[in-house]
């Protein structure tokens, strides 16, 4: 592969963990513990909504993150022909 | 049968299933660990990692820490879980990438440095001691409830235990042997867990039960009950944290990156073949424990209202059998201060003096019998337990 191509390949890559860390980031410290407070004044169910996020909701949302960067990196691999499914 | 008889039969059922499938995986590939790995498909590798990942302390004391501290507790939730975000989009596949076995050959390699190397072999020791120690406890804690030995004895029972254990793990193929674990653990949990949720809230799924009204007619939520039972006792109100929101902020970040780098759950990406197989088999596992990780604060809320609905201001003549094993275990203490033959179990916030001691990893073995479910659950939480604990030590893995 061409240099050129690969630097495409890895900012690329870059953009993705940034978006999705982001998402990881937002979940965990901010949805579930900076305004966990403030989101408690609404309710689902039972559960006040930062004690959900922070017991059920960050967990089920770092469970898609990570099915989410399979399915992008898989496309950004085949995109750029780096896909080692012939390796051995 | 008693309780202790259903154990002996759970456990043993247990072990043999494992003794079993490494017999027949041992049978089915006759080439080395690494290379019998390659060929597992993603989602039994991503089944095996979790039940790699799932210590005693996710399967014994999570749920009772969570019981404990209520809301604060969530830090370990997210900590661990989260951590394995990271371990999945940053580590996970560039290791596989650079095609070394061992963290401390990785670290070695990419900063072509001895020093790094050795420092990276001490950082993994520590690890792999403290991580051990607790492992130690929770199968002595298993063990001292149902031999009815003190828990320091029971440590003992179970390291004998989980050397033999040890060496049946060091058989080939076991990634089966790990994915009969992971069944056989996410069954224990799950059953008590479906069961109490039925019984509380008339829920199936214990994580929808603990966010839903009670059964008892009073059609109250469940958590709105706990904590009003809490505060009454002088305890903090369950759903709300008592830590500030840095303190726990800076706990998660740190349980994160610390989970990140696990360096017995790093050594399973290499037993896949590929890249995008690491990537995929990184996502099943975090599915894996995601099943076990949200049933958990489920559990703790139900334990918990269990627990305060049934020993507080109860006689002491006439508390459950479970209630004096365990203190035959020296796990609960019950010092009567007033002397007068009521168990007064109370917070720091509360005027009159609490007489009770529970430890709370003792609450996820305990919680069928508080709930009064039949005694083969409680057997079966013990094997549960035990395959949490007893595994291949993570010391091999490197």
């Amino acid at each position: 592969m061409a240099a050129g191509a690969y630097d495409g390949y890895w900012k690329t890559n870059l953009k993705y963990l940034v978006v999705l860390l982001s998402i990881w980031l937002g979940v965990s410290a901010g949805l579930s513990i900076l305004f966990a407070d403030w989101l408690d004044q609404f309710r689902l169910g039972g559960f006040k909504l930062g004690f959900w996020f922070a017991q059920q909701g960050s967990i089920l949302v770092f469970v898609v993150l990570i099915f989410v960067y399979v399915r992008l990196m898989n496309r950004l691999d085949r995109r750029h022909d780096v896909d080692d499914r012939e390796a051995r | 049968m008693t309780v202790q008889a259903w154990t002996f039969v759970m456990v043993g059922l247990s072990f043999a299933l494992y003794i079993g499938v490494a017999i027949w995986s041992k049978a089915r590939s006759t080439s080395d660990f690494y290379v019998a790995g390659n060929q597992v498909p993603a989602v039994v590798n991503g089944m095996a990692t979790a039940a790699d990942w799932m210590s005693a302390a996710s399967f014994i004391s999570m749920a009772g820490v969570i019981s404990f501290l209520g809301r604060d507790g969530s830090v370990y939730l997210m900590g661990w879980t989260g951590g394995y975000v990271l371990l999945a989009l940053l580590l996970a596949p560039y290791l596989r990438k650079f095609g070394k076995f061992t963290v401390p050959d990785f670290v070695g390699d990419r900063y072509d440095s001895q020093v790094a190397r050795v420092v990276a072999v001490i950082c993994a020791l520590f690890v792999s001691f403290t991580y051990v120690a607790g492992q130690m406890r929770g199968v002595g804690i298993v063990f001292s409830r149902f031999l009815d030995i003190d828990v320091g004895y029971g440590v003992l029972v179970g390291m004998g235990i989980v050397f033999f254990y040890a060496v049946l793990g060091g058989m080939k193929g076991i990634t089966y042997t790990q994915v009969a674990q992971y069944c056989v653990l996410i069954f224990a949990y799950l059953v008590p867990a479906i069961f109490v949720s039925l019984l509380m809230t008339d829920t199936l799924v214990p994580q929808l039960g603990f966010g839903s009204t009670l059964s008892d007619g009073s059609g109250g939520y469940l958590l709105d009950r706990l904590d009003q039972l809490s505060r009454e006792l002088g305890f903090a109100a369950y759903t709300s944290g008592q830590k500030g929101t840095l303190d726990v902020l800076f706990i998660t970040l740190a349980l994160m990156v610390g989970t990140a780098g696990l360096p017995h759950v790093i050594v399973r990406f290499y037993t896949v073949n590929r890249v995008s197989a690491a990537r995929s088999s990184a996502g099943w596992a975090l599915v894996f424990i995601a099943l076990l990780y949200t049933t958990a604060p489920a559990v703790a809320a139900f334990a918990r209202t269990n627990l305060l609905e049934t020993v507080s201001d109860a006689r002491y003549e006439d508390v459950p059998q479970w209630f004096k094993k365990w203190e035959a275990t020296g796990l609960i203490e019950f010092l009567d201060h007033n002397r007068d033959g009521i168990i007064q179990y109370t917070g720091p916030e509360s005027e009159t003096l609490n007489e009770l001691t529970i430890d709370r990893d003792i609450m996820v073995l305990a919680n069928p019998e508080i709930a009064r479910l039949p005694p083969w659950v409680a057997g079966l939480v013990a094997a549960g337990g035990l395959a949490a604990a007893s595994r291949r030590p993570p010391g091999c893995c490197w």
